[in-house]
């Protein structure tokens, strides 16, 4: 009885230059389940992530979401078909106040055409009030309304990578794509984050994720996909990717004994 | 609240101006203000909100003016060697309303030129562009009369004729139309920055590729601010050429664009009082200046001084830098606290 996929990765290439970052990658995404990409450094998981996102175009494959073809289309349309991501270097509109933006990230939510905004029409400030509502939600949910009023600039670290999360969330995506979101936090901010994706999954949102956590990632994922340079070596659930020996050699491994020494 | 009281304080004291203001000389100084003041503000559009910086702007400006001195002076010009192409005069405020969209058009076209460029190449494109028009202000001479310039420029009547007219000739009334059109051009771009529109424009200069990623579609929200700031400015140009009634290809002077651009980043670009008060600061300065009688050169180059000085000191601009003197509770809207409703107005 497993879910149907929503999103299926065929063949994926991505080339740069002479550097091929992802080999003939394919996988797919279940409605509803949290899927871990990991690899070592430079595996090629954000580069995946561009693809599947507009942000650079595949050398070759195909990336159908919902029966949907994205390949070739921008990232502002792909975001309009639910596929959101975050950045794995933070990335928040920094002149902003933590509110300012959330309600920009609600862009796609909003019903105003150009022409009665400029009229000043009651249809646009009721839509406006609506937005504001729906962005103090979405500052709840995550947990960092108690600054909404503050400058994204101005913010810890922390809190900057849990303002990231609810501006993507606030484009309302159906699958939500985050690239090492708790990369930077402490331990209880990271349990924190923790619980956070929990509460993004009742919402019935769909995650792929990218992240170095192992404690994180052995927590939460359903299921993990390992890459080692550009090519998948294991797509397993955490308790067989833990033992999978290609996976130890490539990647854990590595990680263990640096966690230890 | 606050921000509405004052703006209404504002208004009423501008309005008040003619009444005590006796050298019809000042009131001169101050229209012509008002008119840069209305194509700066149309420039913040592009420069302080999406942050692409346009250094063509007296292009939109210049095609308001002689597309609205044309309509309303009509032309006859000779296409191919047998068609002619002619236009009987019309009213004033039709031809300005041509203006308008015909430069809204333009900064259409602009807009989807710079599909993929920005930056620099947005620079170019528009400087490009406004030497384009320029030239073309020059050379065609059959429908510009170039360097001769176009004479006699109607000045606009309103109402219905033989029952109520007003007749914007003269000082007192010609103010009062640039001070009206200011207030138009304030509340349009007020409505629009702080709407789901100029947030998507804000998001572009901040962050291009989140912006996109939360679906903005960056080169629509482009188009539309080109075509709203250049509707505004060509706005601006056909108030400038039914005040002096004369246009000749000048009005595209490179130093305009110059002058634009210079009161919206000393005033603060990307704030709605901005360009107001950068446009108030450079555009009666040099009258004072001259009050005092000192040599142009010297005049000038206080100019820039005071340009530079500002600059350094004040890197975000007049507005700005007042704004975060006040009390921060002020700027937020008095109790401190952050409402859902309460943000973007504290902050406008
Ligand atoms: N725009 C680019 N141009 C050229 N090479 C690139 C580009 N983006 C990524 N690469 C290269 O592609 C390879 C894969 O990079 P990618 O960022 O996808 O790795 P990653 O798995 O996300 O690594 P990390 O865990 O460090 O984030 C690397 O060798 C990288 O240098
Ligand atoms: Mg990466």
């Amino acid at each position: 009885m497993t879910a149907p996929t929503v999103l299926s990765i065929e063949g994926l290439s991505i080339r740069f230059g002479g550097l091929t970052a992802v080999e003939d990658l394919t996988f797919q995404v279940r409605e509803g389940e949290v899927l871990t990409l990991i690899g070592p450094n430079g595996a090629g998981k954000t580069s995946a992530f561009n693809a599947i996102t507009g942000y650079i175009q595949p050398s070759a494959g195909d990336i159908v979401y919902r029966g949907e073809c994205l390949v070739g289309m921008k990232p502002n349309q792909i975001a309009a078909r639910g596929v959101v991501r975050t950045f794995q270097k933070t990335s928040v509109f920094s002149g902003l106040t933590m509110f300012e933006n959330v309600l920009t990230g609600l862009h796609l939510r909003g019903k105003q055409h150009p022409l009665a905004i400029m009229l000043g029409l009651p249809s646009v400030r009721r839509d406006e009030e609506r937005l504001r509502a729906e962005a103090w939600e979405i500052l709840k949910l995550v947990g960092i309304e108690a600054r909404a009023g503050e400058q994204a600039s101005a913010l810890p670290y922390g809190e900057l990578r849990l303002l990231e999360v609810a501006v993507a969330l606030a484009a309302k995506p159906t699958l939500l794509l985050l690239d090492e979101p708790v990369s930077g936090m402490n331990p209880t901010e990271t349990a924190d984050f923790m619980t956070l994706i929990g509460r993004i999954r009742a919402l019935g949102i769909t995650i792929l994720l990218v992240e170095h956590d192992m404690k994180m990632v052995m927590g939460i994922s359903d299921r993990i996909v390992c890459l080692n340079q550009g090519r998948i070596i294991a797509d397993a659930p955490p308790a067989e990717i833990q033992k999978d020996p290609e996976v130890i050699r490539a990647y854990l491994g590595e990680r263990y004994v640096r966690a230890r020494g | 609240m606050t921000n509405r009281i004052l703006s209404l304080a504002w208004v009423a004291f501008l309005i008040s101006i003619p009444f005590w203001m006796e050298d019809l000389y000042y009131l001169h100084v101050l229209i012509v203000t008002g008119i840069f003041i209305i194509a700066a503000m149309s420039l913040n559009l592009l420069l302080g909100y999406t942050g692409q910086l346009s250094l063509g702007h007296v292009a939109f400006f210049g095609i308001g003016a002689y597309v609205s001195s044309l309509v309303s002076l009509g032309f006859e010009i000779h296409v191919l060697p047998n068609t002619t192409v002619s236009l009987d005069p019309k009213p004033v405020w039709f031809a300005m309303l041509v203006a308008v969209i015909f430069s809204g058009l333009c900064g259409w076209f602009i807009g989807r030129v710079s599909f993929k460029v920005r930056g620099a190449y947005f620079v170019i494109v528009t400087v490009s562009f406004a030497e384009v028009v320029r030239l073309v202000s020059l050379n065609w001479m059959e429908l510009t009369q170039g360097p001769m310039a176009l004479n006699n420029i109607p000045y606009l009547t309103l109402g219905i004729p033989e029952v109520f007219e007003v007749e914007f000739i003269g000082k007192v009334p010609c103010y009062y139309l640039v001070l009206a059109v200011a207030v138009f051009t304030y509340v349009v771009i007020r409505r629009l920055v702080q709407s789901r529109a100029g947030r998507a424009m804000i998001a572009l200069r901040e962050n291009e590729p989140l912006a996109s990623s939360v679906g903005v579609d960056v080169t629509r929200v482009l188009v539309l601010a080109t075509i709203v700031s250049a509707g505004l400015a060509g706005l601006a140009g056909a108030l400038y050429a039914h005040y002096v009634r004369i246009v000749d290809p000048d009005v595209f002077l490179f130093i305009y664009t110059v002058t634009m651009v210079i009161m919206v980043i000393t005033g603060g670009k990307g704030t709605l009082a901005g360009p107001i008060v950068g446009g108030l600061v450079f555009g009666i300065f040099p009258e004072v200046l001259r009050g005092f009688q000192v040599q142009p050169e010297i005049q000038w180059i206080t100019y820039g001084v005071l340009m530079i000085l500002i600059v350094y000191f004040l890197p975000a601009g007049i507005v700005p830098a007042i704004r975060s003197l006040l009390p921060r509770r002020l700027v937020e809207g008095g109790d401190g606290s952050v409402e859902p409703n309460a943000t973007a107005e504290a902050r406008s």
